[in-house]
């Protein structure tokens, strides 16, 4: 029983072996990904696994604080070097192993030619509760 | 509207359902109807039986449900052409309420599906309640709750079941720390007397006794940021006394019987802590020789771990580091071990540098803030002696 976060990255992890950028496949390929990933969100329901999943726009910016009475500096959209997370999925297993073998399954998602993308997705572990006992 | 009471009476209803032959998945949802109706109903008029009328209202909406079922109402005719099954009310209610605890534990489900069944059909605790507890969505616990019945529907229901998975379960309920509106900890202490009334057994007693020990110290463990307190550092005068003399009493009745297991051994470490008037006065020396005796009942390696901790305070920190070298580096809380025992020993730089190892690999946050405390706390203090 603990939460894992999938990360799924547009930019900075290692890259997917069948790397082809999505608007270069067919439509019906990327209905075929959209559709997978709708099914394993919802094979997870049901499993009694699935915790959250949201997808996020490539734009982010960054921000930060420039002092007293002054807005916040922000560095606008598209820095070439930054990591950009795509979306998340949020589950709830009750090993490390099963977190492992979940995420290896949404990693073969589909992609050109319909062929999975082996795509590196980050998997790290939620900070708990404490326990009750500690001592 | 005692809710206690009603949540308290869900095993014994949900087993004389079962008992008159319902299938367990349909007798569980029956039960949680005739709770959301008790909670309708019962403040404007109590009843003079509440058990008789829950077990009346469950049986009412079973044989409705079961009659809409062309398969189930077959189900039931043969159930009532049995002259095996026994007539409604007679029998031991104990039994079954036992037999329904190791339904729940059945070693076929995961640990978090027997969990959750158990807060559900034994707890009686509402599905969004213990989605709520464990931080999940409502829908996906449903899922957990239904899949678990499916799994166990086939079980036969008369069988003897192990009363240590139903420990293990209701102790994994217990430690799960809590977040919803449902405090777990009280749950499993709740459902451990109830089964502690079923059975005679001293392993139940141990795993009520260790709850009530750890449970009464609770006030103290966390200062009011939520930060961990370590055991020494604890206000004793915080400590729930009634409550560790329940536990100490359970437990001595429960050593007496002379059936060691696990539960009553862990609970007598609890109770030398307890027992304890200040941190210096504790008793490591009995302490070592209970891990030792619980290291004899478990292969745990965290038990060898503890014990390198008692070790370090009853023979000296080099001690406590020699009995840690023997175990494996890679075990949980081995590098905080390590900086206590090191700090102990007057290595601060090493100390400080197993804390920041220790919160790196911290699973929670209260520990993982505590540790990065202690190695800030050396640091401070080694830096101010280099500048000085």
């Amino acid at each position: 029983m603990a939460k894992y976060l999938l990360l799924k990255h547009y930019r900075g992890a290692p890259e997917a072996v069948n790397c082809v950028p999505m608007d270069q496949w067919t439509p019906e390929e990327v209905t075929a990904h959209v559709q997978f990933m709708r099914d394993f969100a919802s094979r997870l329901e049901q499993t009694g696994e699935f915790v959250d999943a949201q997808a996020l726009a490539p734009e982010g910016t960054y921000v930060r604080y420039d002092g007293e009475g002054r807005p916040p500096v922000t560095d606008g959209p598209f820095p070439e070097t930054k990591d950009l997370i795509a979306g998340w999925m949020v589950i709830d297993v009750d090993s490390y192993e099963r977190a492992v073998e979940l995420a290896g399954e949404l990693s073969a998602a589909p992609g050109a030619g319909g062929e999975p993308i082996h795509e590196w997705l980050e998997l790290r572990p939620f900070l708990t509760e404490p326990p009750t006992v500690t001592e | 509207m005692d809710e206690v009471l009603l949540r308290s009476l869900t095993p014994g209803v949900l087993a004389v359902l079962v008992r008159r032959g319902a299938d367990f998945a349909a007798a569980e949802d029956a039960v949680q109807d005739a709770l959301v109706e008790a909670l309708r109903a019962w403040p404007a008029d109590p009843p003079h039986d509440p058990k008789g009328w829950l077990v009346t209202v469950a049986w009412r909406r079973f044989l409705d449900a079961a009659r809409a079922d062309a398969a189930r109402r077959r189900r039931e005719d043969a159930v009532s052409a049995d002259p095996a099954v026994p007539a409604p009310g007679s029998g031991a209610a104990v039994d079954d309420t036992l037999q329904l605890y190791f339904l729940c534990a059945h070693p076929s489900l995961t640990p978090s599906s027997a969990v959750a069944l158990t807060l559900r059909a034994v707890g009686g605790l509402t599905t969004r309640q213990i989605a709520d507890a464990y931080l999940v969505p409502e829908a996906t616990m449903a899922q957990r709750i239904s899949r678990a019945k499916r799994t166990v529907a086939g079980v036969r229901f008369d069988r003897p079941g192990d009363v240590a998975t139903v420990l293990r379960v209701l102790y994994l309920v217990f430690n799960e720390g809590y977040s919803g509106d449902v405090d777990l900890a009280v749950e499993a202490i709740r459902l451990t007397r109830q089964l502690a009334a079923a059975i005679d057994h001293p392993e139940v007693a141990g795993l009520l006794a260790l709850m009530l020990l750890h449970h009464a110290r609770r006030a103290a463990r966390t200062n009011p940021d939520g930060g961990l307190v370590p055991l020494a550092e604890q206000d004793r005068g915080r400590w729930d006394t009634s409550a560790i003399a329940e536990g100490v009493d359970i437990l001595q009745a429960a050593l007496a019987r002379d059936r060691l297991g696990e539960f009553q051994a862990q609970a007598a470490i609890a109770a030398l802590h307890a027992d304890a008037p200040t941190a210096e006065e504790t008793d490591w020396v009995q302490i070592v020789e209970w891990y030792d005796e619980l290291a004899r009942l478990t292969d745990n390696p965290v038990v060898r771990l503890n014990r390198a901790v008692a070790v370090g305070e009853a023979d000296g920190p080099r001690a406590g580091l020699a009995a840690l070298a023997e175990l494996d580096d890679s075990l949980p809380r081995y590098a905080a071990v390590a900086a206590y025992l090191h700090e102990r020993d007057g290595d601060l730089a090493t100390a400080a540098r197993r804390y920041a190892e220790a919160a790196r690999k911290a699973s929670n946050l209260a520990e993982r803030d505590h540790l990065t405390r202690q190695a800030a706390r050396l640091n401070t203090r080694l830096n101010a002696g280099r500048s000085r």
